[in-house]
């Protein structure tokens, strides 16, 4: 019996309906059974990660709200998205927090931007927006252009500055009684409570992320951080722009691999319209992608040792990123923001010389790696400030919808690249480094092996680099060649239909979960089509959202000079953090 | 010329505003606002590829107090702006703000409820640096044409 079908039977008339489509199953359900399916699901099925929680605002239709859940099982590496229809004027829910801890602030994030509200959360207030902004932005009725600024022209005494909570009203502290002014400790000394803000303009919070911690003597007991502070509206822009008018907005969500954001929207596309590219694409597409997740893990390993003082090797590996940079510039014609993608293929093929300058930048990327783990690995001062620091265990990590290089530190092997080998992933030869301990140093670790196991995989796939085309041939979404646009009538046309507004890409209605394995995790872009040329919803699963959703977890208790190696090792990536 | 003659060939003259100009503008303390994409940009100028050293601005500062000039990296959302706003306050004078890419400058292709339209709509700006990021060759170009300003510009002290 397929699991649909025994969810129907268990919740009978629950279940409003089922469906499997593009090979994603889908249960609709009501309201009031919610929390007993999804106990059901993650005591007796094994659904043991939360992967995303957003709304889909369908304006004109009756109830207006979707509340879409993707639930991923580990064990038996199977999806299941469940669905709940809420009407705007009784947009309550009951919240998960109980059963993910990531749920905190996915629903923080559904109630900011849709208004529906999660009954019993802990501590629903805004995420992404700030105190003082009236309306909920993703909202269809939510004009895109309406500002509501802080400070400078158009600003009001509203949303001023001083509204801000101050940081002893938003901790929540264990032990109320420590909240006392003073604590008196063994030695007679008193001790208080001291309340310190980091960020988000502070050099460790790499300018976007605040961190507020509540400090006895050096140890934080208590934390809150607050994102949003590069809140770009990725995902209302989408729902403005063509299909492909989208690609250089994904560039910016995780803007240190961006190639591999580019990947995942264009497959989540290609998805809908249920088609498959060329097997030279694949490949270029894995080649690029790869080079993309070393570019990430450079930076990040260079980021925080020089936040330890090891400023020597951020100068180092940012060197060799230069090398992976030219290369990259030489495919797709820009450093960072590339847009190489293109909804049923690429924007162009490999440069002819690619192959030997592969080689080349990789034999100096090599070099330099080791050169920053013979500095690096066994140095006391940064092995101590990392080895047991920021530990976090599976069970936690999961919970906490940890994924990629910070969930595999904790030895957890989920790789998307290996569980649901996309692309041509499962033609490579390549191993998933795991951790042990699941802290700062394990993190590190991962990170410095993945660069070696990416290189490898490009290598593999230069060596049997098929021919052929880069693009599908689909008049439905591939730009016909410049020389018969301007010599025949018919590519002029299939031109004019494709460019055109009103016209442009459709994919067919229906939605689709695109999974891959971003530099940071696991990268979802699930897109909802009507049919027409501007998708009705674009979601991003941003991976670092449930890494920093974490970090309050990872902190508490340790030592404040230990928040700063923490907040390093997770990589957060403001891009892809606030979208 | 008197004066100069006067002085034998150890000594030149020289306005005083000129002397300070040139002073100024070789011993830029920059305190990288970074906030986006642009910051992948700012950490390539800053390295020993593009090297911004060469120009005299190499040494970061961490605390607006100690810098003179504010390099806004990247996108400001309005969640953002009052701290933009603090951080200028904060810096002592002479001041100068180059806007680094075009989202610092006009908002770029954000157009939307959450991001600022332009940061000279809340701060004083003395160079805008186009690009989406710009190259690090653009930063420098930018960096070249706001000494030429200081150098040339009235010095208060």
């Amino acid at each position: 019996m397929s699991l649909l079908q025994e969810l129907s039977q268990e919740f009978g008339q629950a279940v409003l309906s089922t469906h499997a489509r593009l090979g994603e199953e889908t249960v609709v359900l009501q309201r009031k059974r919610l929390l007993d399916l999804i106990r059901y699901l993650k005591n007796k099925r094994g659904f043991d990660f939360l992967m995303d929680l957003t709304v889909v605002d369908r304006l004109e239709e009756v109830p207006r709200f979707q509340v879409v859940y993707h639930l991923y099982a580990r064990e038996t590496n199977r999806r299941l998205r469940i669905k709940v229809q809420v009407a705007a004027k009784d947009a309550h829910l009951p919240t998960l927090t109980g059963e993910y801890r990531i749920a905190d602030w996915l629903e923080r994030e559904a109630w900011d931007m849709y208004g529906v509200v999660f009954d019993g959360h802990p501590d629903l207030r805004r995420i992404l927006m700030y105190e003082g902004f009236e309306g909920y932005p993703l909202r269809k009725d939510y004009p895109k252009e309406r500002r509501q600024p802080r400070v400078g022209p158009g600003s009001t005494e509203k949303t001023a500055f001083d509204k801000t909570p101050s940081i002893a009203d938003v901790l929540v502290l264990d032990d109320p009684d420590t909240s006392q002014a003073a604590v008196s400790s063994g030695t007679g000394i008193k001790e208080e409570i001291m309340y310190l803000n980091l960020g988000p303009s502070h050099p460790a919070m790499h300018g976007v992320v605040r961190i507020s911690v509540a400090l006895k003597g050096e140890t934080v007991i208590a934390s809150d951080v607050e994102i949003g502070y590069m809140h770009r509206c990725f995902e209302k822009e989408a729902e403005t722009h063509s299909y492909t008018g989208v690609i250089p907005y994904t560039d910016r969500l995780n803007y240190v691999s961006p190639l591999i954001n580019n990947v995942g929207y264009a497959m989540a596309v290609e998805k809908l319209f249920e088609v498959e590219t060329p097997e030279r694409c694949q490949y270029v597409r894995v080649i690029m992608s790869e080079i993309s997740r070393i570019t990430d893990h450079l930076t990040c390993v260079g980021a925080f040792a020089m936040e330890l003082g090891a400023f020597t090797i951020f100068l180092y590996l940012m060197k060799s990123r230069e090398y992976l940079y030219d290369l990259i510039e030489d495919v797709t014609g820009a450093r960072l923001t590339t847009s190489y993608t293109r909804i049923g293929g690429l924007k162009g093929d490999l440069s002819p010389d690619f192959k030997e300058k592969c080689r080349e930048a990789f034999r100096k990327v090599r070099e330099d790696i080791q050169e920053c783990d013979n500095l690096l690995s066994r140095n006391r001062i940064f092995f101590d400030r990392m080895r047991g620091v920021g530990v976090i265990t599976p069970e936690d990590a999961i919970s906490c919808g940890f994924t990629g290089p910070c969930l595999r530190a904790a030895g957890v092997a989920y790789d998307v690249r290996k569980a649901e080998p996309y692309l041509v992933y499962d033609r490579f030869d390549f191993e998933v480094p795991l951790g042990t301990d699941g802290d700062c140093y394990d993190r590190y670790q991962v990170r410095m092996m993945e660069m070696e196991q990416s290189m490898r995989i490009v290598e593999q796939a230069l060596r049997n680099l098929p021919g052929g085309p880069i693009c599908l041939d689909d008049k439905r979404m591939t730009l016909p060649p410049k020389e018969l646009v301007y010599t025949t009538i018919e590519a002029l046309m299939n031109h004019f239909k494709l460019i055109m507004d009103g016209h442009g890409i459709r994919p067919p209605a229906g939605e689709a979960y695109m999974p891959v394995e971003g530099g940071n995790g696991e990268l979802g872009f699930y897109v909802v089509s009507d049919g027409t040329g501007i998708p009705a919803r674009v979601r991003v699963r941003a991976p670092c959202f449930a890494l920093v959703a974490g970090l309050s977890h990872l902190i508490r208790g340790r030592m404040l000079a230990d928040v700063v190696p923490i907040f390093g090792s997770i990589n957060m990536i403001a891009g892809e953090l606030d979208r | 010329m008197g004066i100069a003659n006067s002085l034998g060939r150890d000594a030149i003259t020289t306005r005083l505003d000129a002397a300070i100009g040139w002073a100024r503008k070789y011993s830029l303390f920059q305190y990288p606002f970074a906030t986006a994409c642009c910051s992948m940009e700012y950490m390539a100028v800053a390295c020993s590829h593009y090297d911004i050293d060469r120009f005299g601005a190499g040494l970061p500062r961490w605390s607006p107090r100690q810098a003179d000039l504010l390099m806004v990296v990247g996108t400001i959302s309005h969640k953002l702006a009052p701290v933009l706003c603090q951080v200028y306050e904060q810096m002592c004078d002479p001041k100068w703000v180059l806007s680094f890419g075009v989202c610092a400058t006009s908002g770029g292709f954000y157009d939307n409820y959450g991001t600022v339209q332009g940061i000279d709509s809340i701060i004083p700006v003395d160079i805008y640096v186009a690009g989406c990021p710009p190259r690090p060759e653009a930063v420098l170009d930018g960096l070249i044409k706001l000494q030429k300003k200081i150098q040339g510009e009235r010095q208060e002290y």
